[in-house]
C-alpha cells in the first residue's frame, strides 16, 4: 500500500514533468532485462522474463483437438493469465479479476494478430484435428509493468517452443518422446509497448510506484515492417489524450521499435541457445 | 519546523555491530546451560532454542533472538508513519502496516476538527504521523497529542523493514542525522518502517531514499558508518 | 520381480538431489524454491496481516491460510489453471503439517498467508511444497517452534525408498507402489501422513523412521539456506 501513496505520486509526476524518474531512467528506458528459456521439462516451449524485479513465467502446453467452426484449417491459440497472490499482497486467491482478464487478452490480441504463429501449418486433418497451443502467464514478482514482461515471455516461450509427437493412428501424444520439430512461426515477430501517462508525461517500463501515480496507459503491439505496423491497441482506465499526445506515443514507439526488438530477440536468442 | 522521531531502546542490540552475531533459524539450539530464554527463544530442558530466524543477542545470562525479518511489533509510544483508509464518525481508520488494525480518535487531536468534516483535517490517503498510544487485542490506538505529529504534506514516502529501524537510525540518532545533514532534508523515520523524506528538490529527497536503503540492505556489515559517509560523498558529487 | 535397483539408480535411502534458495520473490515477506530432482515448488508468504472479513478473524490468534496450486505447464497433461479438488485438499493437509510449528498467539485476528506454487512435476510435489513454505515462513520472521521437513516415502513391491518420483510412483510390479507423503516438524514430532496403497503396520513404522532421518537431513539443507541469504546480504 506504500507503493500508491498520494504524496509519493504527486512527486513522481512532478519530477516528471522535468522528464526525470526516481531511479535515474530516461523516460523511454526499460530496466535491466533478463530471459531464460528453462522454465519446465514438462512444457513444450517457456520462459522466465525478469524486467528489473519484476517477474513472469510463460508456459506453452500443446495438445491436439477440433477446430474452431470459423477456422476449420488453423490451429487453436489460447491464452490465459494469472495474476497471483504470490507475486504482490495486493493479489487476492479467488475467480480472476479484470486485471488479469485483460492482461491475458491483451497478449492473445497482440500474438494472434500478428501472424506469427503459422496457424494453418498446425492443421493435422482438416475439419477435424488441429494443434491446441496454449500460453499461459503466471506473475512471479510485480514490481510494475507486468504486461510487457508477459509479451516478451510470451514470445520467448513461443520461440523456445517444440511440437511434441503425434501418433495419428492411435490418437494420443506422446510427451515422453524428444520433439525435434519446432513451432511454425513467421517473420511477425511482435513487440509490446506499454505507455504510461503519468501528470501529463509519458514513460515506458513504470516501476510499482510510477503505475500507482499513472492516469492511464495505451498499449499496442507492433510487428517489424517498413513502415512499423501496428497490429492492437487498447488505451486502459479512464484518462484523456488529446491527439497530440496520441502522435508523440506513435513517435515514441516509431523510434524506439527497431532497437528494442532487436535488443530483446538477441536476448531470447541467447537463451535459447543456452538452453540446448 | 523540524520532525524528530524518538528512539527507541533498542539501540542497545546494536552495541556491538562489530562483534560476530551468529544467525539461527527455528528449532535451532543456541545454546545449553543456566542461561534465561528471553524473546524468540524457549528453554527445553537445558536448551535455549531459537524461535526465529535472527541473530543471537547474548546479554549476561538473558539470550534473545533479533528478528532480521517479520511485520512490525507495536509498542506504547513508538512513533509511526501511517495512512489514513477509511474515515468514520469519531475517528479516521488507518494502516501503519501493523498485523493489527489501528485508529486514531477525533479527542486524540490537540486541536480543533469540525467534526461533520473529518475529511478537512485528515483525508482517505493522507500520510500522517503519530504516537501510539495503547495496543489492544482489538486494535491499536493513535495519538497525534505530542509535538511534531500530524499530516505530512509534500516530500516522499518510503518502507523498510521494521527491524532495520534502529539501524537507520543509528546510536543516538547518529545515522539517521548523517543523513539528513549531508542531503539537506527532513526525515521521520517511523518505528513501523515507514519513513518520510522532504528536502528542497526531488534530488535531495532521492539521495536520501538510496542511503536509507542502503543502510537497510547492509545492516549487519561492520564499519557502516564511514561506508555510508563514502556513499553519500559519492552521490554530492554526481 | 523385486524391486533391487531403483530406476534413477540411487540408494533406497537416497533422495534426489536437493535445491533450495530463499528470497526468490522480493515483494514477499518471505519466500522460497524447494526442489527435489525435477520436482520444484516456490512458495511466497505475506504477514502476519489484518484478517478480512471479520467473522473470519480468531481473537485469540493468528491463523495460517495455505493455498498450493500446479502450473498448467508443471505435468505433461496440462492442468487447467485455478483451483481442483486436489489442490483444495493439499491445501489443506498442508495448513495441517505447518500450523504445529508456528506461533501465532501474539498477533490475533491476523492471518498468515501462504502461497505455493509447483513449477515443474515429478512426484512428491506436496512435499516439495511443504518444505518450500516451511522456509518462506521462517524468512518471513513468522515465529516457529521449528522448521518443518517433508519427504516422501514409497514401498515398490516390497522395497522401501526415500523420495519417490513419478516413475517409482506409477510402478506395478508385485505389490505395485504405495506412497506416503510425510512431514515432520524439527525433525521430531509428525504433522503430516497421508498414504496410498497396501502396506503393514510394521512397514509403515520402518517407513517413518526412515522418513524422520531423512528430514532430519532436509532440516539441515533447510537451515543453509537461510543462512546462505545473510551472507549475501553482507557483501
Amino acid at each position: 500500500m506504500i507503493e500508491d501513496s498520494k504524496l509519493t505520486s504527486k512527486r513522481i509526476a512532478e519530477y516528471l514533468s522535468n522528464g526525470k524518474r526516481f531511479d535515474g531512467r530516461k523516460v523511454d528506458e526499460f530496466r535491466d532485462i533478463e530471459i531464460d528459456v528453462n522454465l519446465s521439462k514438462k512444457a513444450e516451449g517457456g520462459a522466465k522474463v525478469k524486467i528489473g524485479k519484476t517477474e513472469v513465467w510463460v508456459g506453452v502446453k500443446m495438445s491436439v483437438g477440433e477446430p474452431y467452426p470459423d477456422s476449420l484449417d488453423q490451429g487453436n491459440l489460447m491464452v490465459t493469465s494469472e495474476l497471483t497472490p504470490l507475486s504482490h499482497s495486493k493479489y487476492e486467491y479467488g475467480p480472476p479479476k479484470f486485471p488479469t482478464i485483460e492482461l491475458g487478452r491483451l497478449v492473445d490480441r497482440g500474438i494472434r494478430e500478428s501472424g506469427f504463429i503459422d496457424l494453418k501449418k498446425l492443421c493435422i486433418v482438416e475439419g477435424e484435428k488441429v494443434w491446441n497451443i496454449f500460453i499461459d502467464i503466471y506473475s512471479i514478482n510485480d514490481d510494475g509493468n507486468l504486461l510487457d514482461a508477459s509479451f516478451i515471455g510470451t514470445v520467448a516461450a513461443l520461440k523456445s517452443t517444440k511440437i511434441p509427437h503425434y501418433d495419428e493412428k492411435e490418437g494420443k501424444i506422446d510427451y515422453e518422446k524428444k520433439p525435434k520439430d519446432n513451432l511454425p512461426l513467421t517473420e511477425n515477430v511482435p513487440m509490446n509497448f506499454s505507455i504510461y501517462k503519468i501528470g501529463g508525461g509519458l514513460v515506458l517500463d513504470p516501476i510499482q510506484e510510477e503505475e500507482s501515480a499513472a492516469e492511464g496507459r495505451l498499449i499496442l503491439a507492433a510487428i517489424p515492417d517498413k513502415p512499423l505496423k501496428i497490429c492492437s491497441m487498447q488505451k486502459s482506465q479512464t484518462m484523456d489524450l488529446d491527439t497530440d499526445e496520441f502522435g508523440k506515443i506513435l513517435d515514441l514507439v516509431e523510434q524506439k521499435y527497431d532497437s528494442f526488438t532487436k535488443e530483446i530477440n538477441k536476448k531470447i536468442d541467447e537463451a535459447i541457445k543456452k538452453n540446448k | 519546523m523540524k520532525i524528530e522521531e524518538i528512539k527507541e531502546n533498542d539501540i542497545e542490540d546494536f552495541k556491538s555491530e562489530e562483534k560476530e552475531r551468529k544467525v539461527v533459524v527455528p528449532g535451532e539450539i543456541i545454546i545449553s546451560g543456566d542461561e534465561l530464554p528471553g524473546e524468540g527463544t524457549r528453554k527445553d530442558g537445558k536448551d535455549i532454542i531459537a524461535q526465529r530466524f535472527g541473530l543471537v543477542d547474548k546479554n549476561e545470562k538473558l539470550v534473545k533472538v533479533i528478528p532480521l525479518s517479520g511485520v512490525f511489533i507495536p509498542r506504547r509510544g513508538n512513533v509511526i508513519i501511517g495512512k489514513v483508509e477509511d474515515i468514520s464518525f469519531n475517528g479516521w481508520l488507518t494502516n501503519i502496516n501493523s498485523a493489527q488494525s489501528s485508529f486514531l480518535p477525533v479527542s486524540e487531536v490537540p486541536r480543533f476538527i469540525d467534526k461533520h468534516h473529518l475529511d478537512e483535517f485528515l483525508d482517505i490517503g493522507d500520510f500522517f504521523s503519530a504516537k501510539i498510544n495503547g495496543v489492544k487485542a482489538k486494535g491499536i490506538d493513535l495519538s497525534l497529542d505530542s509535538r511534531g505529529l500530524g499530516k505530512l504534506e509534500g516530500g516522499i514516502i518510503i518502507s523498510i523493514n521494521p527491524n532495520k529501524v534502529p539501524r537507520v537510525i543509528g546510536r543516538n540518532g547518529s545515522m539517521i542525522k548523517l543523513i539528513k545533514d549531508s542531503t539537506n532534508t527532513r526525515i521521520t523515520v517511523g518505528q513501523n518502517g515507514f519513513i518520510w523524506i522532504r528536502g528542497d528538490n526531488v534530488e535531495d529527497e532521492l539521495v536520501a531514499k538510496k542511503a536509507i536503503n542502503f543502510v537497510s540492505e547492509k545492516s549487519f556489515v561492520s564499519g557502516l558508518t564511514e561506508k555510508v559517509e563514502e556513499f553519500l560523498n559519492q552521490e554530492k558529487e554526481k | 520381480m523385486a524391486y533391487t535397483k531403483r530406476f534413477d539408480g540411487r540408494k533406497f535411502d537416497e533422495t534426489r538431489p536437493i535445491t533450495a534458495k530463499v528470497g526468490v520473490v522480493p515483494n514477499a515477506d518471505g519466500s522460497a524454491m524447494f526442489a527435489f530432482g525435477n520436482t520444484i515448488a516456490i512458495a511466497s508468504v505475506y504477514g502476519p496481516r489484518q484478517l478480512h472479513p471479520q467473522h473470519m478473524q480468531n481473537p485469540s490468534t493468528g491463523i495460517l491460510r495455505v493455498n498450493y496450486n500446479m502450473m498448467s505447464f508443471s505435468v505433461s497433461d496440462r492442468i487447467r489453471p485455478g483451483p481442483s479438488k486436489r489442490s483444495t485438499e493439499i491445501s489443506k493437509i498442508s495448513e495441517w503439517a505447518l500450523n504445529s510449528a508456528i506461533l501465532l498467539e501474539e498477533y490475533p485476528n491476523t492471518v498468515v498467508d501462504v502461497h505455493i506454487m509447483i513449477q515443474q512435476a515429478d512426484a512428491s510435489t506436496r512435499c516439495a511444497g511443504i518444505n518450500a513454505a516451511s522456509l518462506a515462513l521462517a524468512h518471513a520472521g513468522v515465529p516457529m517452534k521449528d522448521l518443518v521437513a517433508s519427504v516422501s516415502i514409497g514401498k515398490m513391491d516390497k522395497q522401501l525408498v526415500i523420495d519417490v518420483n513419478k516413475e517409482e510412483e506409477d510402478y506395478k510390479e508385485g505389490e505395485g507402489a504405495t506412497d506416503i507423503a510425510m512431514s515432520f516438524m524439527g525433525a521430531k514430532k509428525l504433522t503430516h501422513i497421508q498414504l496410498d496403497g497396501k502396506i503393514s503396520s510394521k512397514e509403515l513404522k520402518e517407513a517413518t523412521e526412515m522418513g524422520k532421518k531423512a528430514c532430519e537431513k532436509i532440516i539441515e539443507i533447510q537451515k543453509k539456506a537461510l543462512k546462505e541469504a545473510m551472507e549475501i546480504k553482507n557483501d
